[in-house]
């Protein structure tokens, strides 16, 4: 599938800018999306193929926009809410109830 | 033919993250405990150095070195690495004549028992896109110019098969320990983006 994953030769991305003293994650929230992986795919059973196929079908806009790990987070919720372990409804909900949760604390 | 699927709105991570994480708990489907070891594993324990471990004892033992070109997964697994994302090692060696280096163009392929996890330019769309089209370009992004004569392997990983480059020997080192060796193996060597340091 020629997707927007498929990057090869493409032109006009810019520069590389690798990052000196680099840290394995960039933010605690980076850990949790990565170990999210190991602790989601047994019980809610997909694959790693099926994983990175999810992540291929996000929209090309967004999968160029965002970061490494949002592109786990959109896997994640379509793999986890396409079998009806969570639902939308849930996830929005539960972000709601932690933003309001954010702004009243700091 | 899936369709596109797009996200839930969401301005910030951190609280989309934790919004699938808690409910996850809340259905008792994970264990938070459990996604500690694994951050701490990648974050702490799994990295580069095991992969400058390997090299350096290529470096000093012609044999182990042989062991590695003819099979990098049995090799490598000598000193205990193996698993998750290194299940299928190939380990191409530079010379004077060639140098090599690794991209996933589709993806973020890596060998995770040797060098942990990607940095995050790997993952990126620029390396990925250009890497292939314009090494020398992308080389001397990285501040590595090689000789014109040189010839250039780009080695595209997949899902199953995962490189890692076996720098040249820097020169000079006859007189250093495989433990001295070891400190002159970057990361950035071993994808080939860049050169051991010099003794």
């Amino acid at each position: 599938m020629n997707g927007i994953h498929d990057l090869g030769g493409r032109h006009g991305l810019g520069p590389i800018n690798p990052e000196p003293n680099e840290p394995v994650f960039h933010a605690p929230w980076e850990g949790r999306a990565f170990g999210l992986f190991a602790a989601t795919f047994v019980f809610a059973g997909y694959t790693v193929d099926e994983f990175r196929h999810a992540i291929e079908n996000m929209d090309p806009a967004h999968y160029l926009e965002s970061s490494y790990y949002e592109h786990w987070m959109s896997a994640f919720e379509h793999l986890l809410t396409t079998r009806g372990i969570v639902t939308r409804e849930e996830l929005a909900a539960k972000v709601a109830e932690l933003s309001k949760e954010t702004n009243r604390c700091c | 033919m899936p369709t596109a699927h797009k996200t839930i709105p969401e301005p910030d991570p951190a609280i989309r993250v934790r919004a699938l994480e808690s409910l996850l708990i809340e259905k008792g489907l994970i264990d938070p405990k459990a996604l500690d070891v694994l951050v701490d594993t990648y974050e702490h324990k799994v990295g580069p150095r095991n992969g400058a471990k390997v090299v350096a004892r290529a470096w000093s033992d012609p044999a182990y070195k042989q062991r590695l070109l003819d099979d990098a997964t049995s090799a490598i697994k000598e000193f205990g690495f193996s698993g998750l994302q290194g299940e299928d090692m190939e380990v191409v060696e530079n010379t004077p004549e060639v140098h090599n280096i690794v991209v996933c163009t589709l993806c973020s392929c890596y060998p995770w028992p040797t060098l942990g996890l990607p940095p995050v330019w790997y993952k990126s769309a620029p390396y990925r896109a250009r890497v292939v089209s314009d090494p020398r370009g992308v080389l001397r992004e990285f501040g590595l110019e090689l000789p014109e004569t040189t010839e250039i392997r780009v080695w595209d990983t997949t899902a199953e098969l995962r490189y890692l480059v076996l720098p040249e020997r820097p020169a000079g080192t006859e007189a250093l320990s495989e433990t001295q060796l070891e400190a002159l193996v970057t990361r950035d060597s071993m994808i080939g983006v860049g050169q051991p340091k010099s003794a």
